[in-house]
């Protein structure tokens, strides 16, 4: 999947060189990485805390920690939400803390992002909501006819394009959002809590189409605080405790070409759910 | 929203009507020249020609003994009449171009207490008047009222783009679901607000138009029948309708594009 060394085979590679230290020659460019990142809220709470953290291109990375350890500042940060208090917060190898505001849309454009509460618009269709995402950033009619319809069947929703938000279930309103997330194909899908409103049994529904996502290359941070389900999908797992990262965990116990199928499997037995179970 | 139109609707005509008014008494500021008795007819032309070259003269005009005598007896016929001879004399009535300054006519003119007029061509004055304490008294009222509408003016406005900011702030409430998707899928800055600023810039523009509604009909039911039969308020220089309901048009716009500038500043950051 990686076309250029990770960090590891750089180290190895200067390892069997045995020269003293040297400066790697990264030739990959971490997708999101946070040097040394302190937040501070206007109300003296603290987000963050002196996290560094760098995330390679086509990662699965969980966020994991208690209400309240800093995960969605986290995420808000790589979307240029909020501005760090101290410390740089890179995506692609640009520093958001530099970036002007004009160019934030087009940072926003190559993040999708999906949400707890779906964040739908509850007075349009299934496919109104996909197409107005893309309405809103200038895309043609022509290209909103042709995306729409085939990322609703990616996600498994093109019986119900013409059905309002409140009439779909949960796992199939995440869906919605993760169409819309996903419809333009970023490099960087960023999840928040994106299974917290859900049953255990349509938690994996959507965990297997966010995996699926991953599978095409896609980077992805989950934030999350079902320590079971991250557990057992043993995928890299950044801890985070009172703002500070308490444990990065690069877990190699995982197959990475794992298919999506053989971990929808694997994740229903860790999890003793029924293997026949809906998918919803 | 009517509110906002009414209230702009109303502003205009009345800093129209004070500065009218104000600007019709301070065109009755003069300065009366009276010319000494016994001038001949060449002292007469020479001092007139005097006065006109006088900094902020902008008239001149001669009102001879008998048209003076005229004059005050239609105003007070009894005391006149039994009078049989006329006590007043030749008189230049002055208007000034700033009655503010009115001081420095009456300055250069005035005789001085003793000795020669140091310009001769003013030696056939007898005395020079304005009528100051009215004078005074009228500019001040002028200005005090100018002072008040512009005040009120001031309020009226700011009072107007609050209404506008408010407005625009209920309906970036109401469709705050759409503007935070489409911050979070990467509509730009201007994608999301020129909707606003549209709806703020035509919220000014009906109320524009609604006051220039307003406008005319007090204009054809009120105004246009009195003027006929009051000169007084037909005022000489008021600027012309169309022109008026241009400015007021201009006017609203301008004041809801600020209103609606200020909330999507506050309001709406990316
Ligand atoms: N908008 C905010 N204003 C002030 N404090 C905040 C704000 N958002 C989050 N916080 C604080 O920052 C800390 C981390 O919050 P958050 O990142 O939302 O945690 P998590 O998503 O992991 O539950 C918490 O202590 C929270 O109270
Ligand atoms: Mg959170």
């Amino acid at each position: 999947m990686r076309s250029s060394p990770t960090r590891a085979e750089v180290e190895r590679s200067l390892q069997a060189d045995r020269r003293p230290a040297q400066p790697a020659p990264t030739t990959s460019v971490p997708v999101v990485e946070l040097r040394n990142v302190s937040k501070v809220y206007d109300g003296g709470s603290i987000g963050l805390d002196r996290v560094s953290l760098g995330v390679e291109r086509g990662e699965f990375v969980f966020l994991v920690g208690p209400t309240g350890c800093g995960k969605s500042t986290c995420l808000r940060l790589i979307l240029k939400e909020l501005e760090a208090s101290d410390g740089q917060v890179l995506v692609s190898g640009r520093k958001l803390g530099e970036m002007p505001r004009k160019k934030v849309p087009r940072l926003r454009r190559n993040v999708g992002v999906i949400f707890q509460d779906f964040k739908l618009l509850p007075n349009r269709t299934v496919y109104a909501n996909v197409a107005y995402s893309l309405e809103v950033i200038g895309e043609s009619r022509q290209s909103i006819r042709r995306k729409v319809p085939s990322i609703l069947r990616l996600v498994g929703l093109s019986t119900k394009l013409h059905n309002y938000p409140d009439e779909l279930s949960g796992g199939e309103q995440q869906r919605v959002s993760i169409a819309r997330a996903f419809v333009n194909h970023p490099p960087l899908l960023l999840a928040d809590e994106p299974t917290g409103n859900l049953d255990p049994e349509t938690s994996i529904g959507i965990m297997q189409l966010i995996y699926r996502i991953n599978r095409t290359g896609t980077t992805v941070i989950v934030a999350t605080h079902d320590r079971e389900m991250v557990d057992k999908m043993r995928r890299r797992v950044i801890e985070l405790e009172s703002g500070r990262v308490v444990r990065d965990q690069r877990s190699g116990r995982y197959r990475p070409d794992e298919s999506t199928s053989e971990f929808a499997i694997r994740l229903r037995g860790e999890l003793g759910v029924g293997v026949e179970g809906h998918p919803n | 929203m009517l509110l906002t139109a009414l209230v702009l609707g109303v502003f205009i005509p009345i800093v129209q009507a004070t500065t009218g008014t104000a600007n019709e008494v301070r065109s009755r500021v003069v300065v009366d020249v009276y010319v000494a008795e016994r001038t001949s007819r060449e002292g007469v032309a020479t001092l007139r020609a005097a006065l006109e070259r006088t900094p902020n003269v902008k008239g001149v005009e001669f009102i001879s003994k008998e048209q003076a005598f005229e004059r005050e007896r239609r105003r007070n016929p009894d005391a006149f009449d039994i009078l049989g001879r006329n006590p007043l004399p030749d008189s230049f009535r002055v208007t000034p171009v700033d009655p503010g300054a009115v001081d420095s006519i009456v300055a250069r003119l005035e005789p001085p207490k003793s000795g020669l007029s140091p310009r001769p061509e003013l030696a056939a004055i007898d005395e020079v008047r304005n009528r100051e304490d009215e004078t005074d008294k009228i500019l001040s009222a002028t200005s005090l009222v100018k002072l008040l509408t512009a005040g009120l003016a001031a309020l009226l406005v700011l009072a107007s783009i609050a209404l506008v900011a408010n407005t625009i702030r209920l309906s970036l409430f109401a469709r705050r679901r759409e503007i935070e998707v489409m911050r979070l899928v990467g509509a730009t800055d201007w994608f999301i607000r020129w909707p606003f600023v549209i709806e703020g810039v035509f919220v000014g523009f009906m109320g524009g138009v609604a006051a220039i509604g307003l406008l005319t009909l007090a204009k054809e039911t009120l105004i246009d029948p009195l003027s006929d039969r009051f000169a007084l308020l037909a005022a000489p220089d008021t600027i012309d309708f169309p022109v008026l309901a241009l400015l007021l048009l201009a006017a609203c716009v301008a004041v809801s594009a600020v209103g609606s500038g200020l909330t999507l500043r506050r309001f709406l950051r990316v």
